[in-house]
């Protein structure tokens, strides 16, 4: 339900209008650009949605006509940055009391806007919606609470993929992020608000109020009000963390001296709450009375909700609204209350964009209905340009589309610290920012995941691991220097490239600050989140390609060997040409301006070589060394078709992975290379490798035969990320590997098969392959800088392919 | 010999009592028959079973064995709870003269002292609309005597015992609820009394089904409201409570407990919630000053919940926030000592009733009986109970009462002298 907070809002707010200054750039971002607006006002914050087209520049990368490919025969393409519209979803979250301020604001900054509604929920819509209307001139148009709420909630379930999460107080960290589930319903949501509702959520349009209570976050509020003399809810939880509750509460000790054995009730378990206020003649601190009442509430509402999941046979149970928002006391009364009551059986899950639910809903709501009513005209105003532009970006329903955190744009969770003193918070005014970017492709499961459902990305979590942590955290600030000066190199005939790399340094420090102090902001925080975090970071100030040149320089490059590099190994025997080709990848994987300890040599001496990577390459037995299975494999039946996720462009792609795949083309093994759709670092992007690919047709007869009966196929992952998730790929991928029936996946490099999938299990054969190029992850993993992971895994049950060479069909 | 075996400690009360005792035992018989068949068909190991054999006996050798087993008077059961200590005490009313003559001035002062008083001290009552007379209890008639006081007046009650030299007619005093436990030393070195302990929910149920199966006459002992959703029309009926299994049993107290009861023997704890009497009177007490639950039901019974409790009125009609309007400063300057009350019992009782029922639908019950002294002159919250029992499960539920609601733990234990298990 609604937020409430009637205590203060109409009073106090309008003395602190217009004396705030709001630093509206990094508040209502791209406001120029937006269209259709939905309002979610609870009693204490509003929370508002708008969705924006926003204009960024890309690298684009574009093959020489072949008639001056000669005139200019040392660059093998023209990369060129082009301006490309994107679509975002902007969500503020702010106290009431600034609304009257951020209104003026909005209207002051609204561009020729075609939106004529603004959506609304929550509880106050009705307070506000005469000065809606008046300041911003759109017609305030009402929507039901519960549906704004389960749309919300459906949305980020689905596109935010560590939005749910765990809260533990004890454990090393409190926060348990829940891997998106495929599968998001059914669901129970518990919202308590004033009073609690609780909802069965079994699909994207259905759901039900099964239930509800009257003793919710209002009664917390209320009754603490009577009892404490305390009037603010943060006040009142405040007081509550502090108290002692058993000089309140009449225990199970109280009553039998010490445990009720045979029920197992422990002597600490709460018999009677406010049991003792009732015999003792005497007085009770504010603390320990909001404390019991405390305890009091979340165990009635975390009961009431277990009957509610066991009747519906539900296990998983979200909790939201303002009594849980982002209060560490009342998570962790929830959660022991819900351990208690199913002995663990149920989690209590929290949303980490909880508080956005409603505004959510409501501006996909809005959404919705414009995208039935047909094609609408809209004219997107720049502050320097005016474009018009295609109308697809702005009128279709979001929820056709995967969308991504941006977080660049978003402040994360509990921005606004719950640790400070809700005074301080009160007069802060801070405000709370979520941003959500179109994803150009709709992003699915990799068809070959063994469980999608506990399939983890990420190899470690640095939520958790607080030494691990440091050091990441120690490593991305002190690259940060290398990274903005790459940046600036990347746009040389631009002015202001310097101003703007500075602004890129400073958020993306700061970004590492607060996951310093808040790891958890984020969801998990992984080495994959800190290097997708810097992309965005750098996508914000317009680099959108830092790398493109450098990238460019060493595809040309190593082009120039390819022939040589082909041509030696087929003077091998063939079993010296299969260790051959597996050196070759990692000895290609090297080169990677990703890793500090590399991108040092690279930078100092450009004349490493391919050879002198080989020679740097650790000797077998390597760290992790299933090459004899791999090469026994090989002398076995061909595999139908490999996917192969390559890593970085140069020498890597052409001189380590084209010459292996060429053996599995030559072999009989169909290949899909799949790349990524965006920039990320020196990984080699789908659009520069299909020129690349077109380049080594041109030299290799196999590669060609391979292009043109179509048993090599490149598509793209959909990910713009050095790391790969294979919970979000593109459709088209999935597709193409069900199609093909693919049997092996190649995983290379350290980002996509150590930093994340080191431990994925897939139904198939896997390879992952990797040069370990950071000297403290070789240290964790029991190694020393340039160590090898060659991991070759056929799942358990598959009857073995040695076997199956042995009986051919 | 037999019967005159020292098993019984008190020999001279086992002549004679025969012939008063069989036309009695057939007045009792149609009640008792009625329910004990049922219960035989679900326990056949019941101990009402035994009972009934008993009664039903004209046999000498019955009465015999019976005699052997029977305890020496005294007959007392003691529930001792959170907040109320609650005692039955068994009179016998088939005392004969050379009983009498026999019987121990500490006995016979005992008895006078509990039978010709109503209220004992400054807050120990006897609740004498519940006795239960001309009752046939292990072969002898009479009286049963139904007293409570408040848990921390136990001293002075033990202190009284001591006076009394109650230890001297040793007795074996059977006692359940918490404090059993908790004051079990305390009855030994202040009163050096012995105490029999027992689990309080096997006291509970064997109390309910056997105050249940004995009373026949008089106001019905279970009872349910008649339209409970019509306020006009909200009668209590009686209600006979045949083949009462499975039937979820509520016992409201300090807190409350949820049990699931399939046989005499077979029940099991659903949950419970510690949102119960006790909670009701604390936070009254902080609230509105008071001190006696009386008190704060009276306040109660004056008030009005809806300026405390906020109503949603647009969305789920019928729904409310407790305590919702409470966080508005004015109207917490407005709201009245009552008005509080009112709101607190309202929110504890619906409370009850929405747990109650979610337990009712995961068991698969339909028979709800509430017990517990919260429910004592507790018209509002049982009318309450009645209401969303019915209301929610669209009358499916029946909300049922017993009339010795807080009682039924001490008759178990008084059960348990008699016929221990």
């Amino acid at each position: 339900m609604a937020e409430c907070g009637r205590v203060d809002s109409s009073t106090s707010s309008h003395t602190m209008d217009k004396s705030i200054t709001l630093p509206p750039d990094e508040i209502f971002r791209n406001l120029e650009n937006a269209k259709r607006f939905a309002i979610d006002i609870g009693g204490s914050l509003t929370k508002l949605a708008y969705y924006s087209t926003v204009q960024h520049k890309v690298a684009k990368v574009r093959s020489f006509e072949h008639n001056t490919k000669d005139a200019d025969s040392d660059k093998l393409y023209e990369i060129s940055v082009q301006e490309e519209v994107t679509a975002r979803l902007h969500f503020i979250k702010f106290e009431n009391a600034y609304i009257e301020t951020c209104l003026d604001f909005i209207k002051d900054h609204l561009v020729n806007t075609e939106t004529k509604v603004i959506k609304a929920t929550g509880g106050g819509a009705h307070k506000f919606k005469e000065l809606i209307e008046r300041k911003l001139g759109l017609k305030v148009d009402k929507e039901d609470e519960m549906t704004c709420l389960i749309k919300g909630c459906n949305f980020v379930l689905r596109n935010i993929p560590h939005e749910a999460f765990v809260y533990a107080k004890h454990a090393d960290s409190e926060f348990r992020f829940q891997t998106t589930h495929p599968d998001i319903f059914p669901y129970l949501l518990v919202n308590i608000g004033s009073g609690v509702s609780i909802v069965k959520v079994e699909s994207e349009d259905k759901f039900e109020r099964i239930g509800g209570s009257s003793i919710g976050g209002g009664t917390f509020w209320g009754l603490g009000a009577l009892l404490t003399k305390t009037k603010r809810f943060d006040e009142l939880l405040q007081l509550a963390s502090k108290g002692q509750h058993a000089s309140v509460d009449m225990l199970v000790k109280d009553i039998y001296g010490g445990s009720y054995g045979s029920l197992g009730l422990t002597g600490d378990l709460i018999a009677s709450s406010f049991g003792k206020s009732a015999t003792a003649d005497k007085e009770f601190s504010k603390e320990d009375m909001a404390k019991s009442l405390l305890h009091m509430i979340s165990n009635d509402i975390g009961q009431l909700a277990c009957l509610y999941a066991k009747l519906h046979n539900l296990s998983r149970v979200y909790f939201g609204g303002f009594f849980i928002r982002g209060h560490p006391v009342t998570m962790h009364t929830i959660t022991y209350s819900i351990n208690f009551f199913t002995k663990g059986e149920v989690q209590a899950l929290f949303l980490r964009h909880e508080g956005y639910l409603g505004a959510i809903g409501a501006f996909l709501k809005g959404a919705e209905e414009d995208s039935k009513g047909g094609v609408e005209t809209c004219i997107i105003s720049g502050s320097r340009l005016l474009h018009k532009v295609s109308l697809d970006l702005s009128c279709e329903n979001p929820n056709q589309y995967s969308w991504g955190e941006n977080y660049a744009g978003s402040s994360g969770l509990m921005s606004v610290s719950p640790d400070m003193n809700p005074m301080q918070r009160a007069r802060s005014g801070t405000f709370d920012m979520l941003e959500m970017d179109r994803l150009e492709r709709q992003l699915v499961n990799l068809p070959l995941l063994q469980d999608p459902s506990s399939y983890i990305p990420d190899t470690m979590d640095l939520t958790e691991d607080a030494l691990a942590r440091e050091y990441w955290l120690y490593c991305f600030e002190e690259a940060l220097d290398g990274v903005v000066k790459r940046a600036v190199a990347s746009q040389p005939d631009i002015p202001e490239a310097n101003e703007r790399a500075e602004k890129f340094r400073q958020k993306y420090r700061h970004k590492l600050q607060t996951l310093r102090h808040q790891p958890f902001a984020y969801g998990s925080l992984t080495v994959r989140s800190l290097l997708d975090t810097r992309e965005h970071c750098l996508n914000e100030f317009n680099f959108p390609d830092p790398y493109s040149k450098i990238k460019q320089r060493e595809n040309d490059m190593a082009l120039k060997y390819y022939e040589k590099a082909v041509k030696s190994m087929e003077e091998l025997s063939w079993e010296q040409r299969q260790f051959a080709l597996v050196r070759g990848v990692l000895a290609g994987n090297v080169f990677d301006w990703g890793a500090k300890a590399v991108s040092d040599v690279l930078e100092s001496d450009p004349e490493f070589g391919f050879e002198e990577a080989k020679r740097q390459l650790e000797e077998r037995p390597w760290l992790v060394d299933s090459y004899d299975q791999w090469l026994e494999r090989l002398k076995g039946p061909p595999h139908k078709c490999a996917l192969f996720f390559v890593d970085n462009s140069g020498v890597d792609i052409i001189l380590g992975v084209m010459p292996f795949v060429r053996e599995l083309l030559s072999r009989g093994t169909e290949v899909v290379l799949a790349s990524n759709s965006g920039p990320a670092l020196n990984d080699v992007t789908n659009g520069e490798l299909q020129i690349l690919t077109e380049r080594i047709a041109a030299m290799d007869p196999v590669i060609q035969a391979g292009l043109k009966e179509d048993r090599l196929t490149l598509v793209q992952s959909g990910s713009s990320s050095p790391c790969l998730d294979l919970s979000r790929l593109d459709k088209v991928l999935a597709m193409v590997v069900r199609e093909r029936k693919t049997d092996l996946v190649i995983i290379e490099g350290m980002g996509r098969a150590i930093h994340t999938n080191y431990y994925a299990m897939l139904s198939c054969e896997s390879l992952k392959m990797a040069v370990i190029k950071n000297s403290w992850l070789a240290d964790r993993l029991g190694g020393k800088l340039f160590s090898v992971v060659f991991k070759y895994e056929v799942p358990a049950g598959k009857p073995s392919q040695d076997s199956a060479a042995l009986t051919p069909s | 010999m037999a019967l005159n075996g020292h098993q019984c400690d008190d020999d001279t009360i086992d002549e004679d009592e025969t012939p008063t005792k069989q036309p009695r035992s057939n007045k009792e018989m149609p009640g008792y028959f009625r329910n004990e068949s049922n219960n035989e068909a679900a326990s056949p190991a019941g101990r009402a079973t035994s009972d009934r054999r008993t009664s039903n006996s004209t046999t000498r050798h019955r009465i015999d064995s019976l005699k052997k087993t029977r305890p020496p008077f005294p007959w007392f059961g003691m529930d001792i709870g959170g907040t109320l200590v609650k005692l039955v005490y068994f009179e016998p009313k088939d005392i004969t003269a050379e009983e009498e003559q026999e019987e121990v001035e500490n006995l016979k002062s005992i008895r006078r002292y509990l039978t010709s008083n109503t209220a004992y001290g400054k807050t120990g009552i006897r609740d004498v609309h519940l006795e239960l007379q001309d009752l046939t209890l292990c072969g002898r008639t009479g009286n049963l005597h139904f007293i409570r006081f408040p848990t921390h007046d136990l001293p002075a009650f033990l202190q009284m015992g001591r006076n009394k030299h109650f230890s001297s007619l040793h007795t074996t005093l059977c006692a359940t609820g918490g404090g059993a436990y908790k004051f079990e030393s305390d009855f030994r070195t202040m009163a050096d009394l012995q105490l029999h302990k027992l689990d309080e929910l096997d006291c509970l149920i064997r109390g309910v089904l056997y105050i249940d199966s004995v009373v026949s006459s008089g106001p019905s002992e279970c009872y349910y409201f008649e339209n409970p959703t019509d306020p006009d029309h909200c009668i209590q009926r009686p209600y006979t409570l045949e083949n009462p299994y499975p039937l979820l049993l509520v016992n409201i107290g300090s807190g409350v407990s949820i049990l699931a009861v399939y046989s005499e023997n077979n029940y099991k704890r659903v949950t419970g919630t510690s949102l119960g009497g006790g909670t009701f009177l604390g936070l009254c007490c902080l609230l509105t000053g008071c001190s006696t639950f009386e008190e704060a039901l009276e306040m109660a019974s004056q008030g009005e919940s809806t300026r405390v409790d906020k109503l949603v009125r647009d969305i789920y009609g019928g729904d409310y926030e407790s305590f919702g309007n409470m966080m508005s400063k004015d109207k917490r300057e407005s709201v009245s000592k009552e008005d509080l009350a009112r709101a607190t019992l309202v929110t504890i009782t619906n409370n009850i009733g929405s747990i109650t029922r979610m337990c009712a639908l995961n068991e698969n019950i339909e028979r709800v009986v509430f017990v517990g002294n919260f429910l004592r002159v507790n018209t509002l919250s049982m009318k309450l109970l009645a209401y969303a029992m019915d209301y929610w499960s669209k009358g499916q539920l029946k909300a049922l009462f017993l009339r010795h609601e807080g009682y039924f733990g001490a008759v178990g234990a008084l059960l348990e002298l008699l016929h221990p298990s």
